[in-house]
C-alpha cells in the first residue's frame, strides 16, 4: 500500500462541549464537508467506513445526504484504535476498485451525550463484556485508570517523571493556542498549571487526559490518479497499517511480561516504514494519538524516534514544538484541540501535507499519524503527490 | 429541553443582561454604626479592639473606631425582603433568574466570591452600592447539572463618590440532574449503592463461584498444564479445551498500581488503590489493595489476598500488604 490511495477531502464540524444536535447531524455535516472540500458531489461517493461504536449508520448518512449507491460499507472496532483503520479500509477499497470515493467518518456527542468510562453492562453476554468483568468490580471503569497502570510501570522502569508528562501537555497546548477550532484556543498552559491540576487517577492528572468533545470529522479517500482532478492538493498514502500484538487486550494488555512498551504500535510502525521505504529520520512531523500524555512518550519510542525509555529526553527543550526535533500534534491533539477519536488527528496529518496547519512547520514532506494506544491500532504515513 | 432555535433565542435574551445594572445605585438604609458593628463582631467572633473599644481604637493608627472591612456588603443588604424570592422580580437580576428558571434552569448555587476593600469605613459614613451583571458564561456541564455561571459585580462608594471596595459574586443557574429515585415500594429502606458486579457468562461465572466459596482460583489446561488468567475457553499453548483450576496461595508482588480519585462512582470508596499483582504461581491479576495508605504503595511490595464480602453478599478477592 504505497501511492495507491490519497486523502483528497477533509470535513469537520465545530468542536464543542454541547453540540445541541444529534450525532447523525454531526456525521452528515462532517461527511458533506469532506465531499465539498474535495470538490465532489454527494452522489459520487460510493463507500463509507466508520467506527464500530459510531451511532450513525452508513445508510442513514447516505439517505440524509443523498449519496446514492454504495459498494463499500465497513466498520472498524476498538474505539480510537480504529481511526487509522478507517483509512486502511478506504485505501484498500479504492486501490482494489471496490469503491472510487470513500468517506471515513466519526461523529459523537462525547461530552453532552454518552461519556467514556461509565462502566459496561448489558444482558447479552459477549466476550467483550466478560473481558470488562475483571476490572469493573475493582472500580477500574475509566480509560484513564487502565492507562495509569501502564504509565506507573513505565515511570518505574525508565525514571520518567510527572514533569516529563507535563512537557507533552504544555507543548501540545502551545499548538492549540493558534488553532481557532481548538477547545483551548488562546488558552496557554504552564508547567505550574499542569503540576497544580488535580489528580484523576495517579500518576495521571487532569491535564494528562484528553478532551471530551461533541463533534464530527470526515476524511475522503480516493486514488492518487483521481485526486489529481480534485480541488485540494492530495495527501498521498505512503503506508497504512492495522496492528494487534501477542497478548493484546482492549486497553488492558496487563499480562505481558513487560508492559512498559507498545509492541502493537511498533508493529504498526514497522509495516508503514516497510511499505513506504521510509524511516523515522524521513518523518518531518507526527500526529501521535494523545488520549493521555505518557502514551506520547511511549510512541516516540515505538516508532523509533528515540530508544526505549528515552521519550522523556526527546521531549525536553521543546522537542515536540513546531520548531522542535519532531513537530507533533500541531493542531493541539486530543489533549487540547478535541477528541474526535483520532479522526481529527488524521485531518491534521493531511493539512500538514497541504501546508495549511495553523502551526505549519517548514518543508514537511512526510507525516506519520498513529491511532489509539493500548488497543489494536494502526499507523499511517502521508506524503506529497 | 429547548430546540436549537429556542435555545438561540433564550441565549440572546439572557446575554442582553450582560452589562446591565440590576437597579439604580442604592444607598445603605443606615449609616455605618456601632450597634451593627458590635452585633456583626459578636456573630463572627471578632474581638479586635479597633472595632469594639473606642479608647483602644483612639490610640491605634486609626485614631478612632472603624468598621470591619468584610462588613461592606452588610451595610447595603436588602434584609428580610430577600426571603420573598425571585418569583416577583424586583430588579434586573431577579428578572434574569426568573427567565432562566422558566426555561428549566431552576437550580441555583453560589460558587465563589472575590472581593477587595480599599479602606476602612468609620461610624457616620453612608455607602451606596451599584451592582452590575458582569458576565454570563457559555453553557457548562457540571456535576450538579448543565447551566450558566452568572457573575455580578458590586461596587461601593462613599458620600464623595470615591470607591471604597468591590465584590464579585458568581452563581451557577442550572438544570438539576435527575434526583435519585425514591424506593419503588415507598416504605422500604433504600439499599446503599454497591460496586458493579461482573457480568457472568460461561467463560467466567465458575471463577466467581469459586471466589464465593472462599478460593482464589487459577485456570489450568488439563492437557498441557499451562496456567491462564483471566480465564478463557481454550488453551493458547496447545489448543485443548479441557481445563480445571488450582487454588492460588494469594501471595504476590505489586507489579503496578493507580490511585483512582476521580470520577467517584457510587458503590465504591475513594480513593481506590487499583493494583496489578504478580501471583507467586506466575499469573498476574487485577485487584484492589486495602488496609494501606495510598502514600505507602510501592511497586514490588509484598501482598496477600483475602476474600472480601460486601454488605450485599458479593465476594471478591482483595489484597493487603504483608507486614
Amino acid at each position: 500500500m504505497n501511492n495507491e490511495a490519497a486523502i483528497a477531502g477533509i470535513g469537520q464540524t465545530k468542536y464543542s462541549k454541547n453540540s445541541g444536535v444529534s450525532e447523525l447531524a454531526l456525521a452528515c455535516e462532517a461527511v458533506l464537508g469532506a465531499i465539498r472540500d474535495a470538490g465532489l458531489e454527494p452522489s459520487q461517493v460510493d463507500g463509507l467506513t466508520t467506527f464500530l461504536m459510531d451511532s450513525s449508520d452508513e445508510v442513514e448518512v447516505a439517505r440524509a445526504l443523498g449519496l446514492g449507491d454504495l459498494t463499500l460499507l465497513s466498520r472498524v472496532a476498538y474505539g480510537g484504535g480504529g481511526a487509522v483503520g478507517l483509512i486502511h479500509q478506504a485505501a484498500m477499497a479504492v486501490a482494489t476498485g471496490a469503491a472510487k470515493y470513500v468517506v471515513a467518518y466519526r461523529a459523537l456527542n462525547g461530552r453532552s451525550g454518552q461519556r467514556m468510562g461509565q462502566g459496561v453492562s448489558g444482558d447479552i453476554i459477549t466476550s467483550d463484556l466478560i473481558h470488562w468483568s475483571w476490572y469493573m468490580p475493582y472500580g477500574m471503569l475509566t480509560p484513564a485508570s487502565w492507562v495509569a497502570l501502564a504509565a506507573q510501570r513505565y515511570m518505574h522502569e525508565y525514571g520518567a517523571t510527572h514533569e516529563d508528562f507535563g512537557e507533552v501537555a504544555v507543548q501540545t497546548r502551545q499548538h492549540a493556542i493558534n488553532n481557532p477550532n481548538a477547545a483551548f484556543y488562546q488558552t496557554p498552559l504552564t508547567m505550574e498549571d499542569y503540576l497544580g491540576s488535580k489528580w484523576v487517577t495517579e500518576p495521571l492528572r487532569l491535564f494528562d487526559c484528553c478532551q471530551e468533545t461533541d463533534g464530527g470529522c470526515a476524511i475522503l479517500v480516493t486514488t492518487p490518479e483521481r485526486a489529481k482532478d480534485l480541488k485540494q492538493p492530495a495527501a498521498v498514502i505512503r503506508g497504512v497499517s492495522q496492528a494487534s500484538f501477542d497478548g493484546q487486550e482492549q486497553m488492558t494488555s496487563f499480562y505481558r511480561e513487560d508492559m512498559s512498551w507498545l509492541p502493537e504500535m511498533e508493529l504498526a510502525g514497522k509495516i508503514v516504514y516497510e511499505q513506504s521505504g521510509l524511516g523515522p529520520k524521513d518523518i518531518d512531523a507526527s500526529i501521535l494519538y494523545d488520549a493521555f500524555t505518557p502514551e506520547v512518550l511511549m510512541q516516540l519510542e515505538a516508532f523509533g524516534f528515540c530508544g526505549k525509555g528515552e521519550g522523556k529526553d526527546f521531549v525536553k527543550d521543546g522537542g515536540l514544538l513546531r520548531g522542535g526535533k519532531l513537530p507533533n500534534n500541531t493542531h493541539g491533539g486530543l489533549l487540547s484541540e478535541s477528541y474526535i477519536h483520532g479522526v481529527n488527528n488524521i485531518a491534521e496529518g493531511a493539512r500538514l501535507i497541504r501546508g495549511t496547519s495553523y502551526n505549519q512547520p517548514e518543508g514537511v514532506e512526510h507525516v506519520l499519524v498513529s491511532s489509539g494506544v493500548g488497543v489494536p491500532t494502526g499507523a499511517l504515513i502521508l506524503g506529497k503527490a | 429541553m429547548l430546540t436549537p432555535e429556542k435555545k438561540k433565542e433564550f441565549e440572546e435574551q439572557i446575554r442582553a443582561y450582560v452589562g446591565k445594572p440590576i437597579s439604580p445605585p442604592t444607598p445603605a438604609r443606615d449609616e455605618v454604626n456601632e450597634p451593627m458593628i458590635r452585633q456583626w463582631c459578636d456573630a463572627m467572633g471578632d474581638e479586635l479592639p479597633i472595632y469594639l473599644d473606642s479608647d483602644a481604637a483612639a490610640k491605634s493608627v486609626h485614631g478612632g473606631l472603624v468598621a470591619p472591612p468584610a462588613m461592606l456588603q452588610a451595610w447595603t443588604m436588602e434584609g428580610f425582603s430577600m426571603h420573598e424570592g425571585y418569583d416577583v422580580p424586583r430588579n434586573e437580576e431577579h428578572r434574569l433568574h426568573k427567565l432562566m428558571t422558566d426555561a428549566g434552569y431552576t437550580g441555583v448555587l453560589g460558587t465563589d466570591i472575590e472581593q477587595e476593600f480599599h479602606r476602612y469605613l468609620r461610624p457616620g459614613e453612608r455607602v451606596t452600592v451599584n451592582t452590575v451583571i458582569a458576565d454570563i458564561s457559555p453553557e457548562k456541564a457540571t456535576g450538579v447539572g448543565t447551566g450558566y455561571f452568572i457573575t455580578t459585580r458590586s461596587t461601593w462608594t462613599d458620600e464623595a463618590g470615591e470607591e471604597v471596595g468591590w465584590l464579585s459574586f458568581r452563581v451557577l443557574k442550572f438544570i438539576p440532574k435527575d434526583p435519585p429515585k425514591p424506593a419503588s415500594d415507598g416504605g422500604a429502606v433504600q439499599s446503599k449503592p454497591s460496586r458493579i458486579k461482573p457480568p457472568r457468562g460461561q467463560d467466567n461465572a465458575w471463577w466467581w463461584d469459586e471466589v464465593a466459596n472462599g478460593k482464589l482460583p487459577i485456570q489450568r489446561c488439563k492437557s498441557c498444564g499451562k496456567l491462564r488468567h483471566p480465564p478463557r475457553p481454550i488453551c493458547d499453548a496447545c489448543g485443548a479445551t479441557g481445563w480445571d483450576f488450582i487454588e492460588s496461595t494469594g501471595r504476590g508482588t505489586l507489579h503496578s498500581f493507580t490511585i483512582i480519585r476521580y470520577p467517584q462512582f457510587p458503590g465504591y470508596e475513594f480513593p481506590i488503590i487499583a493494583a496489578l499483582v504478580d501471583l507467586e504461581e506466575g499469573q498476574r491479576i487485577v485487584s484492589n489493595v486495602v488496609d494501606c495508605d495510598p502514600a505507602d504503595v510501592k511497586i514490588g511490595m509484598k501482598l496477600q489476598s483475602f476474600i472480601h464480602e460486601d454488605e450485599d453478599g458479593f465476594k471478591l478477592p482483595l489484597f493487603r500488604p504483608v507486614a
